[in-house]
């Protein structure tokens, strides 16, 4: 399947680079308003027509998977580094350090993910910036998603620390820190990776979730979420199949990100 | 062999029990933490209504009082449980035991629903995939669970509004998946084993393979997969709910997040907490059952 995780590569560095580019490529502002052409049709000054409010379709598009390109890998190495941090030192320290922190992993695990998210945007400010709103979103994303990549990580740290070569290390003089960060870090550097890029379409799936409970990312900065929320008032797909681009770019996106890991760097 | 009514099991039990219900007591805690600490705590829209008068701000203040230290909110929380008391819904004006008891069957009925149709689908499809070792099938099946991975549950709410679909099957449709990836991976590790090679090799009917050969080396982390289903089910339930408009526990979380409804978010978020524990052991038991009786 190597040329399916190549495909899924450039076309993810295809759909970044267009929307890096947004401000270049698209026609006009995310929030500007077509007010004589609501729900326009596709035509060559909209390419996939207006929204409700008059807002070309095409350029929300842009921004708002530039939005979601950004900040999910950026919440998703957070994620990452909090997994690192909290059980890199859980599976090297080992004993009561270890129990006690994977208890706490064990009962992150335990509360519902979805519940525990909307639990806490609801009680972050929902009167901020569109700007702040996306921000609050991913970086609670990153800082509520750690637990489950932590365990493994763990469980890694734990067999690496037992292995010959830290043995050696040790018997050679080497300290706790310097034996993490010269000889557990670089170790675990392809069970991070990993990690890594299995948050992030988990990262995109929820925010688009939360966007579309109205939890998420407010209006006018388009994410996702906010794109999809329009299917809401989609009455007949067949008469506007332009308005499901979206979705198809949004599955687009997710599987290419699912195929960039290979069989082996994939759990079971 | 070890069986249910086993002193192992039975001794097992309270030691889980306890470690239920102090990661139900911690977990309430943290989440009345995150509540009491999260910027906006206290803040309340209807302060910003126009029509109050001061006394009328003033009383609205003095009901949310009790909140405002987070030992005394937890106490004063704790207490009212042991007496079945789980509050008032701020949002809902209404008690917040009477809110779940009409509404927790509702959700337990999709939960229940769903996993079987998910889990029916999913293994299923699994077995036939890999008994048959049909490519076409294989193909088949991972482009609909790669497409169905890729859509967020309230995108498949919207889609089942939108075709009038029964919305208690999205459930299944959301489970169906991650059952079907996950077994069919386990299925297919265990047929390449070589005890099943040689009973293969020595003729032994699919049938036969399958009951006594690959699905008892598959069965210990098929199960440990159930109690994270019911997880997943129960997530699942607040988009499904909240867009679909059925009257579950999801769309109650929803509303109370809309309407940052403090009690009300922290009692659901406890109770789904709870259930998903008992899943989880009740998987694990089961698991570890199994795995002595192999033994």
């Amino acid at each position: 399947m190597k040329w399916a995780r190549t495909t899924a590569i450039v076309f993810l560095l295809a759909v970044s680079t267009a929307c890096l580019l947004a401000n270049f490529i698209a026609p006009a502002s995310y929030a500007h308003q077509f007010r004589e052409e609501p729900n326009a049709a596709p035509s060559r000054q909209h390419l996939l027509g207006t929204d409700d409010l008059g807002r070309d379709r095409f350029s929300r598009v842009l921004y708002g998977t530039r939005v979601s390109l950004l900040l999910a890998p950026a919440a998703a190495l957070l994620c990452s580094l909090l997994a690192a941090f909290i059980g890199g030192i859980a599976g090297f320290a080992g004993g009561w350090v270890e129990r006690c922190v994977m208890a706490g992993t064990d009962l992150f695990l335990s509360l519902p993910w979805l519940f525990l998210l909307i639990t806490v945007r609801a009680l972050l400010p929902l009167n901020v910036s569109p700007i702040v709103s996306v921000l609050i979103t991913f970086a609670m994303l990153g800082c509520l998603g750690w637990a489950g990549a932590a365990r493994i990580i763990c469980a890694d740290a734990r067999t690496l620390a037992q292995s010959d070569f830290i043995l050696l290390a040790r018997a050679s003089g080497s300290d706790g820190l310097r034996l993490l960060w010269r000889h557990l870090l670089p170790n675990l550097k392809p069970i991070l990776f990993a990690q890594f890029w299995i948050s992030v379409p988990v990262f995109i799936l929820t925010e688009a979730n939360l966007g579309i409970l109205g939890l998420g990312v407010a209006e006018p900065l388009p994410s996702w979420g906010s794109l999809l929320r329009e299917l809401e008032g989609f009455s007949s797909i067949s008469g506007q199949v332009w308005r499901l681009v979206p979705l198809i770019l949004f599955i687009l996106v997710v599987s290419s990100f699912h195929l960039v890991l290979t069989k082996e760097e994939l759990p079971i | 062999m070890p069986r249910w009514g086993d002193i192992t099991t039975l001794s097992a039990l309270p030691k889980l029990a306890a470690k239920i219900l102090i990661t139900v007591l911690i977990g309430g805690f943290l989440g009345a933490t995150l509540v009491r600490l999260a910027p906006g705590f206290g803040v309340d829209e209807e302060e910003l209504d126009a029509r109050l008068s001061a006394q009328s701000i003033q009383a609205l203040r003095a009901t949310r009082e009790g909140d405002g230290n987070l030992c005394v909110f937890y106490f004063r929380y704790l207490s009212r449980l042991l007496r079945g008391d789980l509050g008032n819904s701020r949002t809902l004006q209404r008690p917040v035991s009477q809110l779940v008891a009409e509404r927790l069957p509702e959700t337990l009925k999709s939960v229940v629903l769903g996993l079987a149709l998910g889990w029916s689908a999913g293994f299923l499809l699994a077995v036939a995939i890999v008994m048959s070792r049909a490519w076409y099938l294989d193909l088949l099946g991972s482009l609909l669970v790669g497409v169905l991975l890729c859509l967020p549950a309230a995108v498949l709410a919207l889609l089942f509004v939108l075709a009038q679909a029964p919305a208690r099957l999205l459930l299944g449709l959301v489970v169906f998946p991650k059952i079907f990836r996950y077994s069919r991976n386990l299925l297919a590790r265990s047929s390449a084993l070589p005890h099943v090679l040689t009973a293969r090799a020595k003729g032994l009917g699919n049938m036969r393979v399958l009951i006594w050969h690959i699905l008892p080396t598959a069965a210990p982390q098929l199960l440990a997969l159930l109690g994270v289903t019911v997880s997943v089910a129960f997530t699942a339930a607040i988009p499904m709910e909240a867009l679909c408009d059925l009257p579950g526990i999801g769309q109650l979380a929803w509303k109370a997040a809309l309407g940052r409804d403090v009690a009300l978010l922290v009692n659901l978020t406890m109770i789904v907490t709870l259930v998903t524990l008992v899943a989880n052991s009740f998987s694990d038991i089961v698991g570890k059952t199994f795995c002595a009786s192999k033994a």
